[in-house]
């Protein structure tokens, strides 16, 4: 029995005492399942009667759209194939539906950029001045709002219209059997989706899997999927992986094509970790799972997009504000600040370099992506402006731009795949570590969090620039 | 030290469960109900943006507490986990039970789903079971109309004996209907008689031997009958949770030793 | 044990069933009779999952599906 009493050491309790420990003496004597369920079946007959009496019932319509629905989206051969497709035309959506905003934000802070580039002559600000706060702090800001916000707030929506469309467990419904033969409990399906709007929201969502062991599995694999903030970064890459394969016109499909199979890479790497971890450091028994089927809902469409990306907006400026501004200054600073002939930043990426190199990365890409630890949406800015001298940002929003930048600094096919790779696998942002401090109180499982998905990377990346170098 | 501190219900919401109370005239009013019913929907209709979400004391289950003003008084509502039961299978139910049976709120509102009514009614009859204070919001009710199913509302307050609304959270209606209702109850001026379930006689028998021993340490805190079948039944998290929560204990003031209540 | 009661996993998808058993003990019992698993309940299995478990059952009006290993513990008789 669960519980110890406590003898609370005063006369006026002992009686208290006395009649608890009786009561424990029966609770011993007395527990059998037979009673429970007499109880429980007491309860369900009132109920089945009440409900006799009270509910009646006509087939109505709404029982076959929902099971038409299910027939087409759970079945055999159609079930898998339209969650790909649906995931394909998500990304699709974003990339397509920011290419607008983004160019209008693009063009309004340039604009702006110009009148205050004016101003700061007219008042003959000193050149260093001018680099933070313009090239530095303004471009950075401007950069992430243009490139990032659009289709995180695209994004965003799209996955809560199928949250409460009720598609959610349907996906887990499909995917169960596999996440069962990883050792993981069927709600990680669930997690592990909420990880793509924010990994430390999927962490919060870990909540529902109530056995200890399967939550921690399922907190440390949460962010091998790419939340929210990486997604840009992704699109951004895999355009410019396919720009030299692909005719212009196909960019848009082949660029959410190649996210879709990274996404389901990192579903599989996920899947074998779970399995890994089950095996290994989180032994146990499986608990058991129900899954509840609720009826499909007509999203509220309005209430959606509003709330979504009213509330997506304000956040990712909130944070654009909070975390990429300064970093935009630290950049500036480690680029400009000379040590022995050689920037801060040079430096360290030299530090970095040979390690980088084993893993078809450069120094700079390791940089970026640690000086990215409070928010994985600034890891490219970080880089680009670690490649423009001086730490500058990079003139808004050119994909080509940005191809030639990174051509020139030494970038190959390989590059661009192990930075998309090291995306994917790499140690959670602050918040989703902080998140997981919060949710599981133990220091040791918060480090094994951001250890493990980076370790997985460094492996992945390592097998894959090897087995290139080698082959070709 | 006042005697009457350690009955005094205020200090239990505070200490174990969170809930300050400004004044006397705040009321608290607990949502329970199955998941997927739409509890978050009512509960984000009727609260609004006055809401708040933490974490229950020392647990990692989320709380969501709001408010809302209805008539002369202002209303405090409090989201308790979706569950199934309440028979402690997990710790939201325990939390959902701990907090309906020893927080004492002055009206629990439980919320179901039209759809599938039988199944809900398992918990509801559990709430009716523990406590009278208690409205039922049967939601969803558009859905269920295009399933074809009817719920005859009127009967069901009938059999039930407890007062029940007819919802449609997500567009509003029938909001109105359970603020007033939950109002009645809460402060009194409407009784209810909720049905009890009778069990076999084995099973009353052994329910009044183990209540007369509830009387010793319960002065009117526990609601024997239930306390004694959720011992019946094997619930151990039940005497942790007497010995938590109904006892007489020493730390039930503050720290100061003065009530922060000003009794 | 009565030869017309099988295991819930064995019936096959359209068809109804009664439970007449459940064969878990604990925890996993408790969360069976939440869900309205008493014996005498009328169960619809609705249908498979692509990759073949679980399975949807509708289950006093709610669509709830169970894996293998709970769909064993449950003996059920068949009704047609």
């Amino acid at each position: 029995m669960r519980g110890e009493l406590v003898y609370m050491g005063t006369s006026e309790n002992k009686n208290e005492y006395d009649i608890m420990e009786s009561l424990k003496d029966t609770l011993d004597r007395e527990k059998n399942e037979q009673l429970k369920d007499i109880v429980v079946g007491s309860i369900y007959a009132e109920a089945e009667k009440i409900t006799r009496d009270v509910v009646t019932k006509n087939s109505g319509k709404k029982v076959d759209l929902d099971k038409k629905l299910d027939d087409i989206l759970t079945s055999k051969y159609t079930g898998f194939p339209i969650m790909f497709l649906l995931l394909g035309i998500i990304f699709w959506i974003t990339i397509v539906g920011s290419n607008l905003p983004s160019e209008m934000l693009s063009n309004l802070f340039f604009g702006i950029e110009e009148h205050l580039t004016d101003w700061f002559m007219y008042m003959n600000t000193p050149q260093w001045l001018y680099g933070i706060l313009i090239l530095g702090i303004y471009r950075t800001l401007a950069w992430v709002i243009s490139v990032m916000l659009p289709p995180m707030a695209i994004f965003f929506p799209l996955f809560t219209f199928l949250e409460d469309l009720g598609y959610l467990p349907r996906v887990a419904f499909n995917l169960d059997k596999l996440f069962k033969k990883a050792g993981a409990h069927g709600k990680q399906s669930l997690t592990m989706s909420m990880g793509f709007g924010c990994n430390a929201a999927g962490i919060i969502a870990c909540r529902i899997i109530e056995s200890p062991r399967e939550r921690l599995i399922a907190m440390i694999t949460n962010n091998f999927v790419p939340c929210n903030g990486r997604f840009p970064t992704l699109i951004a890459l895999s355009t410019i992986f396919l720009s030299g394969l692909v005719a212009a016109q196909f960019s848009n499909l082949a660029a959410s094509l190649l996210v879709s199979v990274l996404v389901l890479f990192s579903i599989i790497v996920t899947l074998a970790i779970s399995w890994l971890l089950s095996k290994t450091w989180l032994k146990g028994v499986p608990s058991s799972f129900t899954l509840e089927l609720p009826p499909y809902r007509k999203p509220q469409l309005g209430r959606i997009l509003y709330t979504s990306i009213i509330d997506r907006t304000i956040f990712v400026l909130g944070r654009a504000i909070a975390i990429a501004a300064p970093a935009g200054i630290i950049i500036w600073f480690l680029a400009n600040i000379n040590i022995g002939g050689n920037s801060i930043l040079n430096h360290s990426a030299a530090f970095l370099q040979p390690f980088a190199n084993l893993i078809g990365l450069d120094g700079f890409i390791l940089m970026a992506f640690i000086l990215g630890f409070p928010a994985n949406e600034i890891v490219l800015p970080i880089l680009i402006m670690s490649y423009m001298a001086e730490g500058a940002m990079l003139e808004l929003d050119s994909i080509q731009a940005m191809k030639e930048l990174f051509v020139d600094n030494g970038w190959t096919w390989l590059t661009t795949l192990n930075f998309m790779l090291f995306t994917l696998f790499h140690f959670p942002c602050g918040t989703t570590l902080w998140t997981i401090k919060k949710e599981c109180g133990s220091n040791k499982w918060t480090l094994l969090s951001a250890i493990i998905p980076t370790v997985a990377g460094v492996i992945i990346l390592f097998i894959i620039t090897q087995l290139a170098r080698f082959l070709i | 030290m006042n005697l009457t501190c350690k009955t005094c219900p205020k200090i239990a919401l505070n200490q174990n469960f969170n809930i300050k109370l400004e004044d006397d005239n705040e009321l608290v009013i607990a949502l329970a109900g199955n998941p997927n019913v739409g509890k978050s929907t009512v509960f984000n209709a009727l609260t609004g943006l006055n809401q708040h979400t933490g974490n229950w004391p020392g647990k990692t289950v989320s709380n969501a507490r709001g408010n809302y003003n209805y008539k002369d008084k202002k209303f405090i509502l409090v989201d308790l986990p979706g569950t199934y039961s309440l028979l402690a299978n997990s710790v939201e139910e325990q939390v959902a039970r701990d907090f309906i049976c020893f927080g004492k709120p002055d009206t629990t509102i439980v919320v179901t789903d039209a759809t599938c009514l039988e199944r809900n009614l398992n918990i509801v009859l559990q709430i009716m079971e523990l406590t009278d204070k208690i409205v039922l919001c049967v939601n969803l009710m558009d859905e269920a109309k295009r399933k074809g199913i009817l719920v005859d509302i009127k009967k069901l307050e009938e059999e039930l004996g407890i007062p029940v609304v007819a919802t449609i959270a997500r567009k509003g209606k029938g909001l109105n209907e359970l603020m007033n209702k939950t109002y009645n109850i809460a402060i009194g001026i409407e009784t209810t008689s909720p049905k009890q379930i009778e069990y076999p006689k084995i099973i009353e028998d052994k329910i009044d031997k183990i209540s007369e021993k509830l009387q010793g340490i319960s002065k009117n805190r526990l609601n024997t009958r239930w306390v004694a079948l959720r011992l019946l039944e094997g619930d151990a998290t039940m005497l942790e949770s007497i010995n938590k929560f109904a006892l007489d204990r020493e730390d039930a003031y503050n720290e100061g030793g003065t009530c922060i209540y000003g009794y | 044990m009565n030869k017309n009661h099988l295991p819930l996993f064995e019936v096959n998808v359209g068809s109804e069933a009664k439970v007449s058993e459940l064969l878990s003990m604990g925890l996993s019992r408790r969360r069976m009779l939440d869900l309205g698993l008493i014996p005498g309940t009328i169960i619809n299995v609705i249908r498979k999952s692509p990759l073949g478990d679980p399975v949807a059952y509708n289950i006093r009006g709610a669509l709830i599906a169970l894996r293998k290993e709970e769909a064993k513990q449950i003996l059920v008789s068949k009704i047609n």
